[in-house]
């Protein structure tokens, strides 16, 4: 569970609703292979990952990076029982799909990176940390089932 | 983790284009690391932490000097760096885990004052240079 005060949901709120989610989803998922290349052992079905370029442009790394943040942004609608509204994605990450939760750290670092990048100052050191405590809530939730 | 040529390039022109705002950028991303991880206020409890800190403005400019001379000296950064790496070990004891908080914050300040430079190569070699001096900066730990 994670407690956001009046203020800080109002910051939360104001930002989703500017947020581009395909283009922050792909460019969230790209640095995320570009930065951390190792996390490319996930994606071996993806194409070419070669460069920088050719992972920013892959295809369907813009579709799975906007399936993610799709999930990211619904789990903000649930901030009273992350654990429940998770719970079956991450039997599927951890039974299934096998990755390691310190990539959702990775994954939501990068994804504070895009949004700074894309609202400048309006990503203010307040909405950072609002960012920052939802997505370590939605990182927990999507381990709590790991075994 | 090693910093290819084009990193130490990519290093250095985002910390040209910087300029003379080093020491604003250093405060901002202390600003922001104590707002998004408060356990890290626990090694300032001398410091007046409330916004516009002329402390935390102080601190910043020292932080970002340091990685001035560091960009400077990228081929030598246990070099450049070890008079800050004897600190460090000996007296601030700052844990380790500390360091990757203050460079993801200076990442996200840097991406908000330069989104267009901040490109995803940029961010890759940027990520790596500040693990690199975090990596000199703890390894006479222990």
């Amino acid at each position: 569970m994670v407690h956001l005060s009046a203020e800080e949901k109002a910051a939360v709120s104001s930002l989703q609703g500017k947020v581009k989610v395909d283009v922050v989803g792909g460019e969230t998922l790209g640095r995320l292979l570009v930065v951390y290349p190792w996390t490319q052992r996930f994606f071996d079905s993806f194409g070419d990952l070669s460069s920088p370029d050719a992972i920013m442009s892959n295809g369907k790394v813009k579709a799975h990076g906007k399936k993610v943040v799709n999930s990211l942004i619904n789990g903000l609608k649930n901030l009273d029982n992350l654990k429940g509204a998770f719970a079956k994605l991450s039997e599927l990450h951890c039974d299934k799909l096998h990755v390691d939760p310190e990539n959702f750290k990775l994954l939501g670092n990068v994804m504070v990176c895009v949004l700074a990048r894309h609202f400048g100052k309006e990503f203010t050191p307040q909405v950072q940390a609002v960012f920052q405590k939802v997505l370590a809530g939605v990182a927990n939730a999507l381990a709590h089932k790991y075994h | 983790m090693v910093l290819s040529p084009a990193d130490k390039t990519n290093v250095k022109s985002t910390w040209d284009k910087i300029g003379g705002h080093a020491g604003e950028y250093g405060g901002e991303a202390l600003e922001r690391t104590f707002a998004s991880f408060p356990t890290t206020k626990t090694y300032f409890p001398h410091f007046d932490l409330s916004h516009g800190s002329a402390q935390v403005k102080a601190h910043g400019k020292k932080v970002a000097d340091a990685l001035t001379n560091a960009v400077a000296h990228m081929d030598d950064l246990p070099g450049a760096l070890s008079a800050l790496s004897d600190l460090h070990a000996y007296k601030l004891r700052v844990d380790p885990v500390n360091f990757k908080l203050l460079s993801h914050c200076l990442l996200v300040t840097l991406a908000c004052h330069h989104p267009a430079e901040f490109t995803p190569a940029v961010h890759a070699s940027l990520d790596k240079f500040f693990s690199a001096v975090s990596t000199v900066l703890t390894s006479k730990y222990r």
